[in-house]
């Protein structure tokens, strides 16, 4: 288990191949995707051939039996290309697909497990409400109650990633189900099959960046689910989604260093190509030195992932190492797709240019999965800051 | 059914090549290395043969042992097995003493079809597929751009100039295909995981019973006198478009007059 940052051969194997795939399927429809706001369900699914929906998950329950650093590796290379297909597999396997494999039942497994794994459907996770998303336990205004052996839940959820896609399968969602002896809130998961009665999602958002991928408001009237579709015990939900969100962490760091990487690979390109004064605007120190900024922030950004990644994939803590590689590398690749606008000067302004798409994706990036204050705040507090 | 591909570890095709001064031989170890790019169509066939009937596929790779790497990739798309050749005494062989080593190598095994791609992207020469059928005497269906097996009949349409023939023989067979004939698949995770525990037969010249006389530099039926870089780009023809449309004419001209059209 000695630390080690070199890759098996068998990741870079990986990471080769999914570096291919993204240059020569994804890239070359990047543009068109974004800018026509279409979630492309032949990618997604031939992402699923590759293997890369099954990664981090027992063979037993149909997964590839590898671990969360190989999870990020895929999502850093699609990233680096496309930001939308990056989350949509980062929400697909984190959110989707881990709360069914770390707390569903055998039958819960193998009834919605298999499609999600292969990436013939996707699945979301549904905390975020109107009323918050920071303080999930106070803003959960969704209820969900027990009549005869079923669960009818009432409520929405906004913000949910791939929950109104034509493959998705199902959305597991937070609701309140009671309160603790002390007047808390008793959270609990709760699946619920896209096909529901009363299940619905509104129309598509109009978002800042991530355009190709699927971000719904999702609304519940009374939906009724089997009591068997509980995720775990009734009242877990809290603990559940904490756990969650610590892996879901790792991945979106991984996701910002892919965005990083593709800033230095279209700015040295860029750079070298074109000229003003004669000269390629490459030669300029002003220009240069931005992109050598990017690849200390990538290079950083990159160990913070794997080492967290390792640690988890590891059995050590890793709590405080996901958020703050959550939170340096979203910072670092705001300021890298900036840098990298201003590289491509009027261009870097185009959407058309991944730069330019770039500097829309990046935003998202501190604010979902734990706003940047949420990790400071969960850093602090781990510190012990503030508590005495 | 028993399918052998040959693949070969080429520099990377995006790279420049270098050719060593004394040795008059490519620098095999100046840049990446690859897997042929145009192995991946043969390797495409053979997994669409796995599919079809439970074809067991074995690649062949003649190499030295760094090549390790090429061989795992192959095996990536899910193949079975694989066979290495290596040999000091094999450094330096040209096509024919490349294909006396792939023949003396097949004759140890049992196949039913060989498929091999028709040329590699290094060296070029689309001479090693027929002389090893020649060797073997085995029948030739080179250039394949479809391919069908029924029963111990096999089916190809063989590519040229005009268009294809349709060429039929019995199994065994050796084919070559060329890159219209699929679209290869990408390997997927499970694949790049299960190719290290995929059976590799490493075997020597003395294995196979090749007398290391016939083969390698000292034995090569070619010799190469001399080399030189690629001349640099000419200009290239410049067709203005003056709004009139003659500029279709004179492109149409240009065309004729290079046998494009
Ligand atoms: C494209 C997209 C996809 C998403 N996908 C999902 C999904 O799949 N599932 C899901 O459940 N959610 C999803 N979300 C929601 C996302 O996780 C939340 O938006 C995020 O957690 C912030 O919650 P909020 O928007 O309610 O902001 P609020 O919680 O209202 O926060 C507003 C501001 O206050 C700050 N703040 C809050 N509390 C404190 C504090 N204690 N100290 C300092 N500052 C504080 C926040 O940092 C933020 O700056 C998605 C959001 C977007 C935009
Ligand atoms: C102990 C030691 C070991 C060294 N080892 C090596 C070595 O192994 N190999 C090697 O090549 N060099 C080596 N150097 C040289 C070192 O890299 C240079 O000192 C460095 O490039 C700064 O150049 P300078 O000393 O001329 O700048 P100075 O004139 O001393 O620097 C003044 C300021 O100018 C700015 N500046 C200087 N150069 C640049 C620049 N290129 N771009 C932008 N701003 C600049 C900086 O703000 C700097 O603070 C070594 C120096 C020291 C002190």
């Amino acid at each position: 288990m000695a630390l080690s940052f070199i890759l098996t051969d068998e990741q870079e194997e990986f990471r080769g191949l999914v570096k291919r795939f993204a240059d020569e399927v994804i890239a070359p429809r990047a543009d068109e995707l974004n800018a026509e706001g279409v979630f492309p369900v032949d990618i997604v699914q031939q992402m699923g051939e590759l293997g890369l929906f099954a990664i981090p998950f027992a063979e037993a329950d149909g997964g590839m039996g590898a671990d969360l650093t190989t999870l990020c590796l895929a999502i850093e290379e699609i990233g680096r290309v496309d930001q939308s297909l990056g989350i949509t597999l980062e929400a697909a396997v984190g959110l989707g697909a881990t709360p069914i494999a770390e707390y569903g039942t055998d039958e819960q497994k193998l009834q919605w497990l298999g499609d999600l794994l292969t990436g013939q459907r996707v699945a979301g996770f549904g905390l975020t409400e109107p009323g918050g998303g920071s303080d999930v336990v106070g803003a959960t205004r969704t209820t969900a109650e027990v009549d005869g052996d079923h669960w009818v839940v009432n409520g929405s959820k906004v913000f949910i990633t791939n929950a109104g896609t034509d493959i998705t399968s199902v959305v597991t969602v937070l609701a309140r189900t009671g309160e603790d002896a002390d007047g808390r809130p008793e959270l609990t998961s709760i699946v619920v099959p896209a096909d529901t009665p009363g299940f619905s999602v509104a129309p598509k958002y109009r978002k800042v960046g991530w355009h190709a991928s699927d971000t719904r408001e999702v609304i519940l009237d009374d939906v009724r689910v089997p009591l068997a579709n509980t995720l775990g015990e009734r009242g877990e939900g809290f603990r559940q989604f904490l756990a969650t969100l610590d892996d879901g962490r790792i991945a979106i760091s991984a996701l910002a260093v892919g965005l990083i990487q593709g800033c230095i690979d279209e700015c040295t390109r860029y750079a070298n190509e074109r000229e003003a004064f004669g000269t390629p605007i490459g030669s300029n120190q002003a220009i240069a030195f931005k992109i050598a900024d990017m690849e200390v922030a990538a290079h950083t950004a990159r160990l913070a992932t794997h080492e967290a990644a390792w640690r988890r994939d590891n059995g050590l803590d890793y709590k405080r190492q996901a958020c703050i590689a959550k939170l340096y590398s979203s910072e670092a690749a705001v300021s890298a797709a900036r840098e990298a606008a201003q590289v491509f000067g009027g261009y870097g302004f185009m959407t058309e240019y991944r730069v330019g798409r770039f500097y829309q994706d990046a935003k998202i990036l501190e604010i979902g999965e734990g706003t940047s204050e949420v990790q400071r705040m969960l850093i602090a507090r781990d510190l012990g800051v503030g508590t005495s | 059914m028993k399918v052998i591909v040959p693949v070969k570890r080429v520099p990377d095709t995006a790279g420049d090549k270098v050719i060593d001064a004394d040795t008059k031989t490519m620098d095999r170890d100046a840049g990446e290395t690859v897997l042929c790019p145009v192995n991946e169509f043969a390797i495409e066939e053979a997994v669409k043969l796995k599919e079809a009937t439970g074809a067991e596929v074995t690649v062949l790779l003649i190499g030295p042992d760094g090549a390790q790497s090429t061989i795992r990739k192959a095996l990536s798309y899910g193949l079975d097995g694989a066979i290495q050749v290596t040999d000091d005494a094999i450094s330096g062989s040209d096509a024919l003493g490349t294909a006396r080593v792939i023949a003396a190598a097949l004759a140890d095994v049992e196949f039913d079809v060989v498929i091999f791609g028709n040329q590699s992207t290094d060296a070029r020469t689309s001479l090693v597929p027929a002389a090893v059928a020649e060797l073997l005497d085995l029948p030739s269906l080179t250039y394949a751009r479809f391919m069908e097996i029924d029963g111990d009949a096999i089916t190809v349409h063989r590519e040229h100039e005009e268009g294809w023939d349709v060429v039929e023989s019995t199994l065994p067979a050796v084919v070559s295909v060329v890159e219209a004939i699929n679209e290869p698949r990408y390997p997927n995770f499970k694949g790049i995981m299960a190719a290290k525990s995929k059976p590799l037969d490493v075997k020597s010249l003395a294995d196979l019973g090749v007398d290391a006389a016939a083969v390698g530099a000292g034995d090569a039926a070619a010799t190469m006198y001399a080399f030189e870089p690629r001349p640099p780009k000419a200009a290239g023809t410049i067709v203005t478009d003056d709004g009139s449309g003659s500029a279709a004419d004179d492109l149409a001209d240009w065309m004729e007059e290079q046998k494009f059209i």
